[in-house]
């Protein structure tokens, strides 16, 4: 049983049909580079999966049980973290912040009075998820905004791996990064692997989806028009199934 | 990974979230006044200032939470007025025990909110629509309930919220601070207030980590209209009437404070205690033109001009900290 399965996904916005009959699956423990050109439907598949948008049509299981309607909050909460493009943060709240938000850790004051939110535990795990990420940040009380590209990628992917995911899907990672940045992006994704993670990789560069994946899906039109092992695939070949060629 | 010393620690934020400029203006103001005028650091100045800063701070309390989520409350005068109409319409006019008083007050400035946050976040009118919609109906019913003339005469026991002073205190002073200080630590410290924050900051992202952003939103509005409904309960309980015309302008005032007290006018940032100050400033600013004769007509240009100078400040600062 694959961890996550997609089964002919649809999505309209208005008359343009943006997925027409998505069907995919992702092993646990497995990376798949989902390549295409722009407008292809990347985006739109993968905010389906997250909930963000309902799909018109088709079914999503994870881990065996359907969750094609559930909401953004609870797709988190059995385990798919997704980090977007614009990174999703909020650049006037800290780091420590960022990383839990909208899953804040708890504690009452005085015993009685609930709801507060435990902001030393908060910041010391956060201090505890960069370190090991081996992430830079100067300090967690630093707001977001502040920080340098490769930083704020740092600091969305700590939240995506804080709660111990069993799909990260990581929607350009590598886009915005310097050359240096990017390795460590791509040591990561290795390093989710041996945790047996599984990955979904969207991104433009090739180069960076051959070294990571183990698989290779191609979308044109939302559809999906090539799946194949990254070793028995080539380049040339990714390439004119994007183009359409 | 370059190591560039990023965060310095003025780019931490202090443990209250609010604007030390504004602290130092508030002091600043009150060193001023109290060389222009002897009587402006008196006890009982002192008390009048923060009774006359009550209304406009309960108010500004319902303001800054709207405002940190990007959202904006323009009704919040007029739904002062109702709250005061209706509240004192339910004891004067059809004879209901003086608890309904309060109730009354209450539930006017809730309903109105709650219609606020409902025709925002489900029809999709933009804020700045729907609440200056709200101001004129809000008002209007106000006049129609009343006839367009104050109800007075009100029960002994809410006469007492406006002027009874235990220990000295005024009431609605007590009210305004136990207020202030449950909304302070919602606001800080609570998921509630947490995520107020983050949908001002960034709504998208608000989205993706599983905050309901709607629903949110909806409570928030329901929320400034309970604060417009606390705030026209102190208002008519002070004068001993509900008030058609109560609060009028008000909205200018505790949207001023709220953005002077180091609220983001765009989303993503404020404090309760911030706001206070705010408030503060406000009331300060008032009392001491009040004590120098200024005619009120004056006031309302000075309390304008403070606005746009709150905000161009905001945005200079903005364009100096964001790269």
């Amino acid at each position: 049983m694959s961890l996550l399965e997609l089964d002919g996904i649809q999505k309209r916005f208005g008359s343009v049909e943006a997925l027409r009959g998505v069907t995919l699956s992702v092993e646990a423990g497995s990376v798949v580079g989902l390549v295409g050109d722009n407008g292809a439907g990347k985006s739109t598949l993968m905010k389906t999966i997250t909930g963000i948008y309902e799909p018109d049509g088709g079914a999503i299981r994870f881990d065996g049980k359907d969750v094609t309607l559930d909401t953004p909050g609870h797709i988190r909460s059995i385990g798919i973290e997704m980090i977007y493009q614009d990174l999703a943060l909020a650049p006037q709240q800290d780091v420590a912040s960022n990383i839990f938000l909208g899953r804040e850790p708890t504690k009452s004051l005085l015993g009685f009075i609930p709801g507060l939110i435990d902001r030393p535990k908060i910041v010391a795990e956060a201090e505890k998820m960069l370190q090991r990420l081996g992430a830079r940040i100067p300090s967690v009380l630093s707001p977001v905004g502040v920080l340098s590209g490769g930083q704020q990628q740092s600091v969305a992917i700590a939240r995506a791996l804080t709660f111990g995911p069993k799909l990260v899907i990581m929607d350009e990672p590598t886009a915005a990064l310097a050359v240096r940045e990017v390795d460590h992006v791509l040591d990561l994704i290795r390093e989710l692997k041996r945790q047996s993670i599984a990955v979904i990789l969207i991104s433009h560069r090739l180069t960076d989806v051959f070294a990571v994946s183990d698989r290779i899906v191609a979308l044109r039109q939302g559809q999906i028009i090539a799946d194949e092992q990254t070793a028995e695939t080539s380049m040339n070949q990714v390439v004119s199934h994007i183009v359409g060629s | 990974m370059t190591t560039a010393p990023v965060a310095t620690p003025k780019t931490r934020q202090n443990r209250f979230y609010f604007r030390v400029e504004s602290l130092i203006v508030l002091v600043a103001l009150c060193v001023v006044m109290s060389v222009l005028s002897p009587f402006f650091l008196t006890t009982s100045n002192i008390l009048n200032i923060l009774l006359a800063t009550a209304t406009i701070g309960v108010l500004a309390i319902g303001a800054t939470y709207v405002i940190a989520s990007a959202g904006l409350d323009l009704s919040l005068g007029s739904v002062l007025g109702l709250s005061a109409v209706f509240g004192a319409f339910l004891v004067d006019r059809l004879g209901m025990p003086w608890p309904f008083g309060i109730a009354g007050a209450l539930f006017a400035g809730f309903a109105a909110g709650y219609v606020n946050g409902q025709l925002i976040t489900r029809l999709r009118i933009p804020a700045f629509i729907v609440t200056l919609g709200m101001l004129g109906i809000a008002r209007g019913l106000a006049l129609v309930i009343s006839s367009g003339q104050a109800i007075y005469g009100l029960p002994s026991e809410l006469v007492y919220l406006g002027q009874g002073r235990p220990l000295g205190i005024p009431m609605p002073v007590i009210i305004f601070f136990a207020v202030a200080i449950v909304t302070h630590y919602i606001l800080a410290n609570t998921k509630y207030g947490k995520h107020t924050l983050v949908i001002g900051d960034n709504e998208q992202a608000a989205r993706a980590t599983g905050i309901q952003v709607e629903r949110h939103r909806r409570s928030l509005y329901a929320f400034s209209g309970l604060m417009a409904g606390i705030a026209g309960l102190i208002f008519m309980t002070r004068v001993n009437a509900g008030d058609p015309t109560a609060g009028l302008n008000y909205e200018l005032t505790a949207i001023t404070a709220a953005i002077i007290g180091g609220t983001n006018l765009f989303g993503g940032r404020g404090s309760i205690f911030g706001t206070m100050i705010g408030a503060l400033i406000m009331g300060v600013l008032q009392n001491g033109l009040n004590l120098m004769a200024v005619q009120s007509y004056y006031q309302q240009m000075a309390i304008g001009a403070v606005l746009i100078f709150a905000v161009w400040l905001d945005q200079f600062n903005r364009k100096v900290t964001e790269r």
